[in-house]
């Protein structure tokens, strides 16, 4: 892959769902273009499309219409199979409610998502992002032993554990306080600096998206 | 990890694991305690025949089963006749009935059966010298608490506990024949439930039954010793072998009702959990694999418990009635009750597997 191409390239993608009477078209042409190694805000009014469009970046909806490319690969050719094979690794997910598997603890919730890509070793230089992370002595607690910004902690953790291309935060700190909101984002801006982690992030916080190096405005299902 | 997942999750609602487990525990104790019930009545009752010691037993020919426990009754007169055939060393007519369910008491001249069996091995006491005494074996004797010179009644008349003898030999109650037959008013002309026939030469046993049916003319049936011994078996009881289906197919539907509502719920109550997994890339088969796992887990816990329990009970009921109800531990039927428990589990993952697997990953996110 030419170096110089984005890591994301969406041409007027398109998402209708139809599980209501009523058709919803969530996106309605959206185009965006994310360089590798860029932290890319999204903005905008409830039910505008954000999740929705990066619920389709991170494979877990198909498109409707529309051209989706994610690291070289095009989204409109893959099955299912091979959209649940992207998530494994290319794709992070880090979520509003941390989402955390409640039985395991912090270290087997990292172990899962490796062991769910087929992996058995942890990435180089995986210590030290725990160590950024600081979580690296909370790692035998089970999520409700923990804090919700350990929990968010952890739910990074395990979502950069396969060392994916793309990191898909979507409201992350919209459930934590100032104090931990500010460690996540700053967490998130220093792993895109350090290792260079492309990271789009969703947000209704103009102070969070301040953390990144662009912010893009979803409206009606269209990007501004 | 997957298997860790599966036990914590497992651990995480113990006692709805425990509580599936023991109802699938039970399930497989009643197949195994009916089936070592069913085998420990029939090796108790083979043992006994054998104990007699006779080569050929001459039964009633009732057209039915050779095990049966209401006999048909022939006259005491063949017996003679027989007692005067070539390499015939001994008769024995004998007097079989029921007094309680599963226990017989048997009429028979006992001196007559201290010979034929090589000896009755008295525990306590001494052979019934007059018409009402009897002999007891000492399970019978356990379990009703007899020792000798207790009065009993049996058949409507008081008897007195002469002797406590080893069991193993005809019955667990041996008394006269004549007063057994007076009891059950078949005293004129005499009649029997069944003659056992020694021989001269035990090898010839084949050659005399041929003979002896041959003379008896369709009168009474012979049958060997290694026949009447072989027929003791559950496949020779089609009344039995129809109801250990009916338990075992009980036992699977139970099973799969206990896994499916408890994966079921499972399904539901983890929905998130298993939008998490999709999102970090599960695949639907990873899904239907987890439950899979847990059920599986389940049944084999319940299993354990089964087996447990059924070895339990045993000891419970052989304390209790000693006499009445000979029950084994039935080793070769743990691994078939484990394929029982397993299939009940697998058939009632799939469904819930299935939805598991189906559910969107988005709406399950969302899911609270
Ligand atoms: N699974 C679905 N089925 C039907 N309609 C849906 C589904 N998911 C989202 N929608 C609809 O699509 C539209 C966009 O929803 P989406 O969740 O993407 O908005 P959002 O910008 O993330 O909003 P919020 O800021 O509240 O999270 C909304 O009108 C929503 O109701
Ligand atoms: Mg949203």
């Amino acid at each position: 892959m030419n170096n110089g191409s984005p890591i994301i390239r969406v041409r007027g993608l398109q998402k209708t769902y139809h599980t209501s009477d009523v058709p919803v078209q969530a996106l309605r042409g959206v185009d965006l273009d994310v360089a590798k190694g860029e932290f890319l805000a999204v903005v905008g009014p409830s039910g505008s499309g954000k999740s929705t469009l990066f619920h389709i970046l991170g494979g877990l909806a198909a498109p409707t219409d529309g051209e989706v490319w994610i690291d070289g690969e095009d989204l409109r050719r893959m099955s299912d199979a091979e959209r649940t094979e992207m998530r494994q690794r290319k794709v992070g997910f880090v979520f509003q409610k941390y989402n955390l598997l409640p039985t395991l603890t912090a270290k087997d919730n990292i172990a899962i998502a490796q062991s769910l890509a087929g992996k058995t070793t942890q990435p180089a230089g995986f210590e030290r992002i725990l160590e950024e992370l600081g979580i690296a002595h909370r790692l035998t607690h089970r999520p409700r032993a923990l804090s919700g910004g350990e929990q968010q902690r952890v739910a990074i953790a395990r979502a950069l554990v396969n060392e994916p291309a793309i990191l898909l935060a979507d409201e992350p700190t919209g459930n934590l306080d100032t104090a931990n909101s500010e460690a996540v984002l700053e967490i998130l801006r220093r792993l895109n600096k350090s290792i260079g982690q492309t990271i789009l992030m969703i947000t209704h916080n103009p102070e969070a998206a301040a953390y990144a190096d662009r912010t893009v405005t979803m409206r009606d299902g269209r990007l501004s | 990890m997957i298997n860790k997942l599966v036990l914590e999750n497992l651990r995480h609602r113990w006692i709805r694991t425990l509580l599936s487990a023991l109802v699938i525990g039970v399930q497989v104790m009643s197949i195994l305690t009916l089936i070592g019930l069913s085998q420990g009545l029939l090796q108790e009752s083979a043992s006994r025949q054998k104990g007699t010691g006779a080569d050929i037993f001459l039964k009633p020919e009732n057209g039915g089963a050779t095990i049966s426990f209401s006999a048909g009754q022939t006259p005491e007169a063949f017996a003679p006749f027989v007692a005067r055939q070539p390499h015939v060393a001994q008769v024995l007519p004998v007097f079989s009935t029921s007094v309680a369910l599963l226990t017989t008491m048997s009429g028979v001249d006992i001196e007559g059966l201290n010979k034929m069996s090589g000896g009755l091995h008295l525990l306590e006491g001494h052979l019934p010298s007059s018409p009402n005494e009897i002999l007891v074996d000492q399970y019978y004797a356990k379990q009703n608490n007899l020792h000798v010179g207790d009065q009993i009644r049996l058949l409507n008349r008081p008897w007195r506990v002469a002797g406590v003898m080893e069991g193993g030999v005809l019955g667990r109650i041996i008394a006269p024949l004549r007063s057994v037959q007076a009891a059950m008013a078949s005293l004129d002309p005499p009649k029997v439930t069944q003659i056992l026939v020694k021989l001269d030469d035990p090898q010839r046993t084949d050659q005399e039954v041929a003979t002896l049916n041959k003379v008896l003319n369709g009168n009474l049936r012979a049958i060997s010793m290694q026949e009447i011994l072989s027929q003791f078996s559950i496949n020779n009881l089609p009344e039995l072998k129809v109801f250990i289906r009916v338990i075992t197919g009980l036992a699977i539907l139970v099973g799969f009702l206990v896994v499916f509502l408890s994966m079921y719920t499972a399904v539901v109550e983890r929905t998130r959990e298993i939008g998490i997994l999709k999102a970090l890339g599960a695949k639907p088969r990873t899904i239907i694999d987890l439950l899979v796992r847990e059920a599986l887990v389940l049944s084999l816990i319940g299993w354990v418990i089964g087996v447990v329990l059924a070895i339990a009970a045993k000891s419970a009921i052989t304390a209790l009635r000693p006499a009445s109800l000979h029950i084994v531990n039935v080793p070769a039927w743990w691994p078939i009750a484990a394929v029982i428990a397993i299939v009940g589990a697998l058939l009632g993952a799939f469904y819930p597997g299935m939805k598991a697997a189906r559910q969107d990953a988005i709406e399950a996110l969302s899911f609270e």
